[in-house]
């Protein structure tokens, strides 16, 4: 039995890179009423293929149907569901904090070494830092920086990766074997 | 056929058509990049290209794929194909609709009857956006399509040219596949694939949005039939071990049960599975869109399913130790109460819609592919065997049903007509072999209840969407379709009102349909809901009617009204051996309710018989 419990899912599509196709499978979750946590779409080392992965809060059941209808889109080429447990994944994320005469960066270098953060850009009156984590650990940094006035943060959606041996390649040419009538 | 213009005014339009196409033409060599004559130069040099039109090319695609009937409304952004179409008359018959709907609805019955796409033209904004319900329609009764609509030039896109609206975007939910085209050379291959996803796998509708530049364009034509979408399996490879597991369960099952659908005839899978209940001597039971797949009077075809079907179909659904769902999709109308569905029984699917398995109720043994395949692989594995007392059950139940509810429905003793005694009539005329064509609401029910089938593909009716207004074109693109056979409309007054602007396409076409409108005054399935679930508060229901029968006259067609049952037999008699369209106004009893009935969130053994 599917557990009626909601959960955290990475749904992962590969699909042709045509105009119109992210319309189509988020119509998907629009349908059902599910929200997207992130989404992240780029493509993929295969040429001319995309590569979605969105992040879901919702039942197994649920998630399972979506990722079906999702896949029965002609020009998708695979949709599959993950755990987190299954995959591992990343955010990255970019702050943006002044530089005054107050602190001078003065503890905000701990702070982005204490937290394996990094700057990326140091102008006379700003920087950039960047995190790469979970969720939660951007966010922390976040609640870190914020006492400096943060000016702005952005976190991208998730990138992941599942933990098994299969070869991405694989996936396109599965489908393609069976194409055709 | 076609009732032909003046020919002053063809001359007219004519030259008003070569002016808009020489400024458009301009336009778009300025606008394209490009220059296409460069191109047609160094292409000219291989065999069997020419250099033609856009909007040519559209209609020679359609001819590589053997499209004889096309159905459409012009307008604006799709003229430049309409100018071409004029001179393919010979090729390809045009059927103008008189609305977008009436076009797609009647391509829909043509599809339904002959099995092939059926074509639609629209025009831009307003044209694109009355194909949306019969699109919808297609989508949820996987029937094929190809529409192509007109759109604005493609240098207008996103600026709320007139008559622009954003067709893929609206279509999207609702297509198969769809697609813009906006340059001439893109035309063959997005025809070509479209055809291939419309009627491959699962069949459905897609849409080309094509471009008023991409028309005028010329392209160097050559055509390439579509023969594979890498990412794209329409007929998924039959899983050995899945077969041998439903085998294992169908040889062990004391009371095995089969509910086929649409799934049958759209795999064309009809003898299979005639030869795999008569091997294995299981019931079978339909879904209202897999009705006649199988010959209604066929001694294992034990009825009808879902909210309206027999009553014994539905009861020892609850009964059953084997279901054998076979191209069909567990619609809710069917289930009842799915908490309640079945429980007792494992479930064999056979289904060409992986999304499908398990969307609704649990598969034990999930077959995915073609009916027709997976039948076949069934048949040679299974035993021969007979269920003699289990299918007993059945013709038990059936006879409390025909007591209690078919009886009074077909032979009424009462004063007023009953809708079931003019299918009966329509039975005895038509001895099985017609295509019934039915609308939405009680008379939908009643026709598919008791209207007798001989051979596959000859109920169409709006299923998964139950879109009123299908029926009269839907008939008339089956008429086009199969001239040959006799094709019966059956009505209610409130869905007949909503498209009945088609009796014209049935004056300009000729097209020989037998409308059947039963009247009883209401939209009288939401009366009948009111009745049993409101109170009997009878909210907008009541209809005043005109009169159909001169409306009917003046698009010329035959039409004649009956309101007692002496009258009802010969007035049936008259129309099926009338020679051209023929109308028939029945007036029935205006507070007959349809039974039996499962109500919503009833199981399907609590299904009520009064
Ligand atoms: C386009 C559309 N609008 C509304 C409905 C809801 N509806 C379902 S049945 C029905 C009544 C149909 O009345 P009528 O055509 O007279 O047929 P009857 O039920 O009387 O046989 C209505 C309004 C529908 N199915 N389709």
């Amino acid at each position: 039995m599917e557990e009626k419990k909601k959960n955290v899912y990475t749904i992962s599509v590969l699909s042709e890179n045509r105009v119109g196709l992210l319309h189509r499978i988020t119509i998907g979750f629009t349908r059902r009423g599910i929200n997207i946590e992130s989404l992240t779409v780029s493509n993929s080392e295969e040429e001319g293929v995309h590569r979605y992965t969105i992040v879901v809060n919702d039942t197994e059941e649920n998630v399972r149907k979506l990722v079906l209808s999702i896949e029965a889109q002609v020009e998708v080429i695979s949709a599959l569901y993950h755990s987190d447990d299954e995959t591992v994944f990343q955010e990255i994320a970019l702050y943006k904090v002044p530089v005054n005469a107050r602190h001078n960066g003065r503890g905000i270098e701990e702070i982005v070494r204490n937290n394996h953060a990094r700057i990326l850009a140091l102008e006379s009156d700003l920087m950039i830092i960047e995190k790469t984590g979970h969720k939660e650990e951007t966010h922390e940094l976040y609640e870190k920086l914020k006492p400096f006035g943060v000016l702005e943060f952005v976190r991208s959606g998730r990138v992941s990766i599942v933990k098994n041996t299969k070869k991405f390649v694989e996936y396109i040419e599965e489908k393609e074997a069976l194409s055709g009538t | 056929m076609q009732k032909q213009y003046p020919q002053l005014l063809k001359d007219a339009l004519r030259t008003n058509f070569k002016i808009e196409l020489m400024e458009l033409v301009k336009n778009t060599t300025k606008t394209e990049g490009p220059d296409p004559m460069n191109k047609a130069a160094s292409n000219s040099k291989k065999t069997g290209i020419e250099r033609i039109s856009g909007a040519e090319a559209v209609i020679k695609c359609l001819l590589e794929e053997q499209v004889k009937t096309i159905f459409g409304y012009p307008g604006g952004a799709i003229m430049p194909i309409y100018d071409k179409l004029y001179s393919y008359q010979k090729e390809v018959h045009h059927v103008l609709a008189r609305h977008e709907q009436g076009a797609i609805h009647a391509a829909q019955g043509f599809a339904r009857v002959s099995g092939e796409v059926g074509v639609v033209f629209a025009t831009s904004g307003p044209g694109a956006t009355n194909l949306i319900t019969g699109i919808a329609d297609a989508k949820i009764d996987s029937t094929p399509l190809v529409c192509i609509t007109g759109q604005v030039g493609s240098h207008l896109l996103g600026t709320d040219a007139f008559q622009e609206t954003d067709v893929v975007g609206i279509s999207m939910p609702v297509t198969k596949w769809n697609q813009q085209v906006t340059k001439a050379e893109d035309i063959p291959e997005a025809i070509a694939k479209a055809f291939y996803i419309a009627r491959t796998g699962r069949p459905g509708p897609v849409l080309l949005d094509i471009t008023k530049d991409a028309q005028f364009a010329e392209l160097d034509f050559h055509y390439e039939s579509c023969q594979k979408v890498r990412s794209y399996i329409p007929n998924p490879e039959l899983e050995e071990e899945q077969i041998k597991a439903a085998v294992e369960l169908i040889d062990n099952a004391k009371r095995p049960y089969v509910l086929f659908g649409q799934g049958v005839i759209l795999g064309e899978a009809e003898e299979e599975l005639k030869a795999f209940v008569e091997k294995t001597g299981i019931p079978a039971a339909w879904t209202i869109l897999g009705l006649s797949a199988m010959p209604t009077d066929h001694p294992l075809n034990v009825g009808m399913l879902g909210m309206h079907g027999n009553y014994g179909p539905n009861v020892l659904t609850n009964e059953c130790d084997v279901l054998i769902a076979v191209g069909m999709r567990f619609d809710d109308r069917v289930t009842g109460n799915v908490a309640k569905y079945a429980k007792q029984a494992k479930v064999i699917h056979l289904e060409i819609d992986k999304s499908e398995i398990d969307k609704i109720v649990k598969a034990d043994v999930p077959v995915l592919g073609n009916a027709k395949r997976s039948l076949s692989a069934l048949i040679a594995a299974v035993k021969p065997n007979e269920h003699k007392d289990w299918l007993q059950r059945f013709h038990d139940l059936a006879a409390i049903e025909k007591e209690k509810v078919i009886d009074t429905d077909l032979y009424p003793t009462k004063e007023g007509l009953t809708m079931g005694e003019v299918i009966r009539r329509v039975n005895e005329h038509s001895k099985g072999d017609a295509v019934i064509v039915t609308d939405v609401g009680q008379h939908q029910m009643i026709a598919c209840r008791y209207a007798k089938f001989n051979s596959s593909k000859s109920n169409i009716t709006s299923g998964g969407l139950g879109t009123m207004g299908f029926c009269l074109p839907a008939a008339l693109g089956a008429k086009l379709a199969k001239p040959e056979r006799q094709v019966v409309a059956v009505i209610g007054d409130g869905g007949f009102q909503m498209t009945f602007q088609e009796l014209g396409m049935a004056l300009q076409t000729g097209a020989a349909v037998k409308i059947i409108v039963l009247n009883n005054e209401f939209l009288g399935m939401v009366r009948q809901w009111q009745q049993m679930f409101f109170d009997r508060r009878y909210s907008s229901t009541e209809m005043v009617n005109p009169d159909f029968v001169a409306l009917a006259k003046s698009f010329s067609i035959a039409a004649v009204k009956v309101e007692d049952r002496d009258a009802l037999d010969k007035a049936i008699k008259t129309m099926m051996e009338y020679d051209g369209p023929y109308f028939l106004e029945v007036r029935v009893e205006k507070e007959d309710n349809v039974f039996p009935m499962i109500p919503t969130g009833s199981a399907v053994d609590e299904i009520r018989l009064d």
